[in-house]
């Protein structure tokens, strides 16, 4: 996920040492098979071991928390990390679970119904965070 | 494209583009077999019935790891020998599973259709996990899993398909998923094991191993069973080892040298392939068997998955 | 008691009679024929105009199961069964337990049909003992005791030396061999017809060879000994092809074909349903237009549905496992009607000449014709009724058939037998 490799760039930059960057896909552990649709699984990918390290997970934009449960219990499974901690660009409010972010970009109030999506350039071509209202039905 | 179907039967009825779902899905789902502890939450609280009545420990027993590290309860049920003759049959027997509300039935069955009859009998999931002659979806997938991994495509490549295929799912499911996928698929052996008409299923027709076996991407051995002697199918073992087993030397002078060598197993070395060709460099078969995991991984998930799922 | 038949279109291929007409009914005899007949004091008047008055159906292949299985089919509710399809007779297979190998079984279904039968029924013995295909029965008693034809049916007679005596010894009866033309060592282990649907299946098949080569035996057989054959349930173009030669050769040798071999093919197998699995399997398209022409042309000689009944759970489960056979003596009539006489491939008066004159014919039957003085077995038709077919409304015990939810346009409308009626008009 670029927001982690841009981050682990910038420490670099800053503090010279290089820190490795993985990608976890949470698909197997979400808590809602079946109610969306076929699952679609883009894989897991830490080729190193997270055993005595700590781990920061970055996501996007934190909502309800559960993406993030998912992920507590995928690191889990795949060793025994020193301690995880939660850096997140957005963070939307309406937690659901008792989750709470290390690290917050930038505090978003938003309405439950909104949408809030982070594009960013090396997928979508520029860098922007939009929030959508749904459409009337 | 996703997934809709309630079961997966047949790679007959599937569309290329479902193919090619379940082969990725299989894919993304290998490196669970490289974990330390090899378990995701996927299918948890979730039952999984096999459902066998042949023997078969192997396939029975990937579908059963298969289930296990998806986190679901995998139960066994070993119905031996003819239902109808020793006490309950098979609609019986289906139903009463079917009372005890299993997510997921998966079914071997010696008779062409069992399969189907439990689709059309229960509300949940049904895997066919090979219904006498007629088809074995999950075996199909791991070959073309295993083709892809090896090739790196499939449009284009040429299998040949050597053996008894009258009596053959796996021959059957392998010819539908690869002419689907643009594949060029050639039956080969005695003109006794080669049903009529399997030109109409897309398949081309050799009644010679060497002459099938010259510029293929891929070599698909399948295993003969004693009861064809016996049928007066084939003369003799030996006559049909001589002239349609395998051996490296006629690999050597026939083979392209980049071909894989698959088999579905049990290898009946000596027979239908020569010991140094099963455990040889062009052999891929154990490789099938470790994709074979990750395929049925990949269907259960998919069949638990779909929106409205788990028969609810 | 009389009953007089106002007004409908009455065809009696025997008589070369197709003429809008009256037919008078009395003392379980035709009376007379004619326009505007005077309906006698205590005659029930039958309006039927726009209806089809036949001689009573005949079908020469049932199954009536009884005695042995009774939890199959009954000649009581076979018979009812029979009615309700328009038949007025039927010739019941020899293949019950105990096999009808000897006089004490005829006298049994004599006895039964009697006080029981809705319609005539007239028993086929069994060619060898308990159709061991090993040794003769006792044909000349069977014939005595009221037989009309012999036939193993269910199996083949497989060794031709014994079924040449048996020709022979049945010479002077008068009644002739039904072959079931099967030849088991090509039809061994198959559930269906071999070729494209069977290779797809992967449910073995029979190929047509295996009636064929049976068919070619009995021909030569019957050519040999002079023996009149019959062939059941031919399926084949290759098996008509045979016929058609041998009769031009002068070779005694007659035909049967069953309704669903003329309007279903190997196809609809695809649908797992084993009320598509019978004995012979169904086969090409090919097979049944060359079944179609032969019937046109008298290649075939009648029809017969090889009614055979089976429970639920004989017929439900694995194709490979379930029994053999469909059920079809409700559903021939209007089957037939709705899809070989409605689109012309077949016409009205040849479908009822097939069912009444030629297996009367090939039978000594004194049925199939409506003139006077004969029996007053009639069946009456209604071109143009439309019905679904509903399995679980049938007469018969049993439910296995191939065209359950059909819709189709004609079929019977009332059957007299001896003058009494056995199947009441169908409501409007």
């Amino acid at each position: 996920m670029s927001l982690a490799h841009r981050l682990a760039a910038k420490i670099a930059q800053i503090d010279g040492t290089t820190l490795p960057v993985g990608t976890l896909d949470i698909t197997l552990y979400r808590d809602d098979l079946g109610m969306r649709g076929t699952p679609v699984i883009r894989g897991t990918d830490i080729p190193f071991s997270i055993k005595d390290k700590t781990v920061i997970l970055v996501d996007d934009v934190l909502f309800t928390g559960r993406t993030i449960r998912a992920a507590l219990d995928a690191i889990i499974d795949l060793g025994r990390p020193t301690a995880i901690q939660l850096a997140c660009l957005i963070d939307r409010g309406h937690r659901e679970l008792p989750i709470r972010p290390d690290y917050v970009g930038k505090n978003l109030p938003t309405s439950h119904r909104e949408t809030v999506a982070v594009r960013l350039r090396e997928h979508d071509g520029e860098d922007r965070v939009v929030i959508e209202e749904p459409e009337e039905a | 494209m996703g997934w809709t179907r309630k079961d997966l039967l047949t790679m007959r009825e599937l569309e290329a583009g479902e193919i090619v779902l379940l082969v990725d899905t299989a894919a993304s789902l290998q490196e669970i077999a490289t974990r330390e502890i090899k378990k995701v939450p996927a299918l948890r609280g979730k039952t999984v019935v096999n459902l066998f009545y042949e023997a078969s420990t192997r396939t029975r027993t990937s579908f059963e790891i298969a289930g296990k590290w998806l986190s679901a309860d995998v139960v066994n049920f070993s119905a031996s020998g003819s239902s109808t003759s020793k006490g309950e049959s098979f609609i019986d027997t289906a139903k009463n599973i079917g009372a005890m509300s299993p997510d997921v039935v998966v079914v071997r069955h010696s008779s062409a259709g069992a399969a189907e009859l439990l689709a059309r009998a229960l509300p949940c999931s049904i895997v066919n996990a090979g219904d006498g002659a007629h088809e074995h979806p999950t075996q199909a997938l791991l070959d073309l899993l295993t083709i892809r991994e090896k090739k790196g495509h499939f449009e284009g490549l040429h299998v040949a398909i050597v053996g008894d295929i009258a009596h053959s799912r796996v021959a059957r499911s392998n010819i539908h998923g690869m002419r689907k996928l643009g594949m060029t698929v050639t039956v080969a052996g005695p003109p006794t094991l080669i049903p009529p008409f399997v030109q109409e299923l897309g398949a081309k027709v050799s009644y010679r191993l060497e002459d099938a076996i010259g510029d293929v991407d891929v070599i698909m051995m399948l295993r003969l069973q004693q009861e064809r002697m016996t049928a007066g199918l084939i003369p003799s073992l030996r006559e049909y080892a001589h002239y349609w087993g395998l051996t490296l030397d006629k690999l050597a002078r026939h083979a392209r040298p980049d071909v894989l060598i698959m088999h579905p197993g049990p290898v009946n070395r000596g027979i239908e392939l020569a010991p140094e060709v099963a455990d040889g460099p062009y052999s891929v078969i154990l490789d099938q068997v470790s994709r074979g995991v990750a395929v049925r991984m990949g269907v259960l998930l998919l069949l638990a998955g779909r929106k409205g799922g788990d028969g609810g | 008691m009389s009953l007089l038949l106002r007004g409908g279109r009455v065809i009696d291929p025997a008589n070369s009679v197709d003429t809008v007409q009256d037919v008078l009914l009395a003392d379980g005899k035709i009376e007379r024929l004619g326009r505007n007949l005077a309906a006698p004091a205590d005659a029930e008047v039958v309006d039927a105009k726009g209806k089809i008055v036949c001689p009573g159906f005949i079908d020469m292949h049932v199954h009536l199961r009884e005695p042995g299985y009774e939890y199959k089919e009954t000649v009581a509710t076979g018979t009812r069964a029979a009615a309700a399809g328009g038949f007025t007779a039927v010739c019941c297979m020899a293949n019950t337990n105990p096999v009808n190998d000897n006089g004490a079984v005829t006298d049994y279904i004599l006895a039964k049909a009697r006080v029981e039968g809705a319609v005539r029924v007239y028993p086929i013995g069994a060619v060898t003992r308990g159709l061991r295909g090993e040794e003769l029965a006792e044909l000349a008693e069977l014939a005595e005791s009221g037989c009309v034809a012999f036939s193993d049916d269910g199996r083949c007679v497989m060794n031709a030396g014994l079924y040449r005596r048996a020709m022979e010894y049945t010479l002077p009866f008068g009644a002739p061999l039904i072959s079931h033309a099967e030849d088991t060592t090509l039809s061994r282990g198959a559930s269906m017809n071999e070729g494209v649907v069977s290779t797809e299946t992967g449910i073995p098949g029979q190929p047509a060879a295996a009636e064929d080569v049976m068919v070619a035996r009995d021909i030569l057989l019957a050519e040999l000994t002079g023996a009149h054959v019959h062939i059941a349930h031919v399926s084949t173009v290759g098996a008509v092809r045979l016929v058609r030669d041998a009769k031009a050769r002068g070779v005694r040798v007659t035909a049967e074909v069953t309704p669903h071999h003329l309007v279903l093919t190997e196809d609809a197998v695809r649908t797992w349903d084993s009320n598509t699995k019978m004995a012979p399997p169904l086969r090409t398209k090919r097979d049944v237009e060359a079944l179609i022409e032969a019937l046109a042309d008298g290649t075939v000689d009648c029809i017969a549905t090889d009614h055979a009944p089976h429970a639920l759970s004989e017929k439900e489960g694995e194709f490979d496992r379930a029994a053999f056979g469909v059920v079809g003596l409700e559903t021939a009539v209007a089957v037939l009607l709705d899809r070989l006489v409605r689109p012309g491939l077949l016409s009205l008066a040849t479908l009822i000449a097939r069912w009444s004159r030629d297996p009367a014919r090939l039978l000594n039957l004194p049925a199939g014709t409506l003139a006077a003085g004969a029996p007053a077995d009639v069946t009456i038709l209604d071109p143009d009724a439309e019905t679904t077919v509903d399995p679980s409304r049938f007469h018969s015990r049993s439910r296995n058939t191939p065209f359950g939810g059909w819709t189709l346009r004609g079929g019977p409308w009332m059957t007299v037998v001896g003058g009494k009626v056995v199947r009441p008009r169908a409501s409007p």
